[in-house]
């Protein structure tokens, strides 16, 4: 694992958020801190061990795939924090050539 | 007794007998929080003309005919506000649609009302990290009321609901009521369908009652338990009835008492008002055997490791596009996501989403993630090899009673490890109850409640329920 500080500042880009100097300030440590306790998992030996992704072992759940209803356009819509044409808008998403 | 500080067992025979109507309940219940919820926050909103409406139809021949029930603001009601306390939701979200525990209570006869407040989506153990309200602790005004449930449990501490569901990734049910000195319930992982709660980490989040009483508890679990083709996760096993074998006590029951679970670190009035639990029991003919869950002291970094994963994957949806906030519009796509993210999260759901994302990128994925998935694998043997001995395990809910309001501000760390008894039920799966246990003095004057946690196996509510009934009955009154 490793020792050395995270990068808040790269981080936040992968994690799509725009942080301010003083968040990644506040923090940098608070997250070191957390990361420095996770390093007691170190101590334990793993190998051979599965990993548990989810408790309880329930896998490939299909349904029969059959047309149901929906949610009204209308509805859904509504939440859009801008809409035009029965769509939600958003920015341009390909560049100008 | 008012209505509002009555069961759900008691308010459903006054009902069937015509003493009270539905309407009278809430009425009563209206008054409750006006006269109270300024002091306790417990509640983001209300839609009093559509619970009157809906306590004017109930089917009072149905098992929840009549009763109230308060939900976390992170279950969808159809056309409800459903805002996880945050930012994000806050304007602009009314849910278009009944989560399943919505739509099973309604079906029950149920009547929505209410919406409880929270640790934003769900994050945290105070909900101090609500962005939207303060909730206090009703039995100390200076406390917090625990969390993330902390407005479920102190609105049926502080008879405004006369219950309430809330939700359960780490402890977010058991924690705020055992500071508030009510009864919480996290089912089994499948037992309840997770539709329509808005997904913190998907692998440990449970809905489940917060209640006055056992008996409560078992008739909402019966009444939102089960299979939903809308969750793949839920199980299809069959539901029993969890109030048929609720009163026949622990006598010849085997209960175990996790050595990691009493250590230092605990408070000394904490464990002793759990040990006079625990010996209660043994009177009423429980055997009480020591047990080990010797990977206990791993639970905490397993958790911050898987937990923020899966929530930094959950709230990618949180863009700004189809609901909640939208910001930096002008500019380009990834503009609008960062500057709607920076501005709709609050700063734990911000730190949790950057553990998160940290612990899945590239070079530190197995370090973090692959090798605490694995020490959950250790952590659900320890459980599986300890039910192979004993019916149910007997713990504290937390190391200390309801802490001050901002005691822990700015040291994120210290109010994780405050988690250690209640994380494991989740990362194993398994389903496990707090029951009030007695109560302690504070240094503010006030009298704090305890709770005793109960652990059972994977969908062994029902003998849970019996143990839980069993504490109950023999707990010192208040």
């Amino acid at each position: 694992m490793a020792q050395q500080s995270i990068d808040v500042r790269y981080v936040a880009g992968l994690a799509r958020l725009h942080l301010s100097d003083e968040e990644c300030a506040e923090f940098q440590p608070q997250l070191d801190a957390i990361l420095g306790h996770a390093e007691s998992l170190l101590s334990l030996d793993v190998t051979g061990i599965e990993a548990t992704a989810h408790p309880v072992p329930v896998h490939d759940v299909l349904r029969a795939d059959v047309p149901h209803e929906s949610l009204p356009l209308e509805r859904v819509l509504a939440n859009a924090p801008e809409q035009a044409q029965g769509q939600i808008r958003v920015p341009k998403v390909i560049a100008d050539a | 007794m008012s209505l509002a500080a009555s069961s759900i067992t008691r308010l459903r025979q006054l009902l069937v007998s015509g003493e009270i109507s539905p309407l009278d309940i809430v009425e009563d219940l209206e008054a409750a929080i006006t006269a109270r919820d300024a002091d306790v926050g417990a509640f983001l909103s209300r839609d009093l003309a559509a619970a009157r409406e809906a306590a004017a139809q109930a089917d009072l021949s149905l098992p929840l005919g009549g009763i109230p029930i308060a939900l976390k603001d992170n279950i969808n009601a159809l056309g409800e506000p459903c805002t996880c306390a945050s930012r994000f939701l806050e304007n602009g979200y009314l849910s278009p649609y009944d989560a399943t525990v919505t739509r099973k209570l309604r079906e029950a006869g149920a009547v929505i009302f209410g919406r409880t407040n929270m640790d934003e989506f769900a994050m945290g153990s105070a909900t101090e990290n609500s962005a939207l309200r303060v909730t206090r602790n009703p039995r100390d005004l200076s406390r917090v009321p625990g969390g993330s449930s902390g407005g479920s449990a102190a609105a049926v501490a502080a008879h405004t609901a006369i219950a309430a569901l809330g939700s359960d990734t780490g402890g977010s049910i058991r924690q705020p009521a055992s500071h508030c000195g009510v009864v919480g319930l996290k089912p089994s992982y499948g037992r309840v369908s997770r539709f329509g709660l808005v997904a913190f980490a998907s692998s440990l989040d449970q809905i489940g009652p917060l209640t006055r009483s056992v008996d409560d508890a078992a008739v909402l679990l019966q009444a939102i338990a089960g299979h939903d083709p809308a969750d793949s996760t839920s199980l299809r096993t069959p539901v029993p009835d969890y109030l048929a074998e609720i009163d026949r006590g622990v006598s010849g029951m085997k209960l175990g008492l996790p050595r990691e679970y009493f250590g230092d670190g605990i408070d000394p009035a904490v464990r002793a008002t759990v040990m006079a639990a625990v010996d209660r029991l043994q009177a009423a003919g429980a055997e009480i055997v020591e047990i080990s869950l010797p990977h206990t002291e791993h639970a905490v970094a397993t958790y911050y490791i898987l937990a923020p994963a899966e929530a930094s994957s959950n709230l990618s949806r949180f863009d700004g596009i189809r609901y909640g906030v939208r910001h930096g519009g002008s500019g380009d796509l990834l503009d609008l996501y960062r500057d709607s993210r920076e501005a709709g999260f609050g700063p734990e759901v911000k730190r949790r989403i950057l553990l998160g994302t940290y612990v899945l990128s590239s070079g530190y994925y197995d370090a973090y993630y692959t090798r605490a998935q694995k020490v959950r694998t250790l952590i659900r043997r320890d459980f599986e090899q300890a039910f192979a001995g004993v019916d149910a395990i007997l713990s504290p809910v937390a190391p200390g009673a309801a802490r001050k309001i901002g005691e822990n501000a700015g040291n994120p760390l210290q109010e994780y490890l405050s988690d250690i008894f209640t994380l494991s039920a989740n990362l194993a799966g398994i389903c496990a109850i707090s029951v009030p246990a007695g109560e302690i003095e504070s240094d503010t004057g006030t009298r704090l409640p305890v709770g005793l946690q109960i652990l059972g196996p994977h969908l062994g509510e029902a003998s849970l329920l019996r143990v839980a009934k069993a504490a109950e009955a023999t707990s010192t009154p208040a």
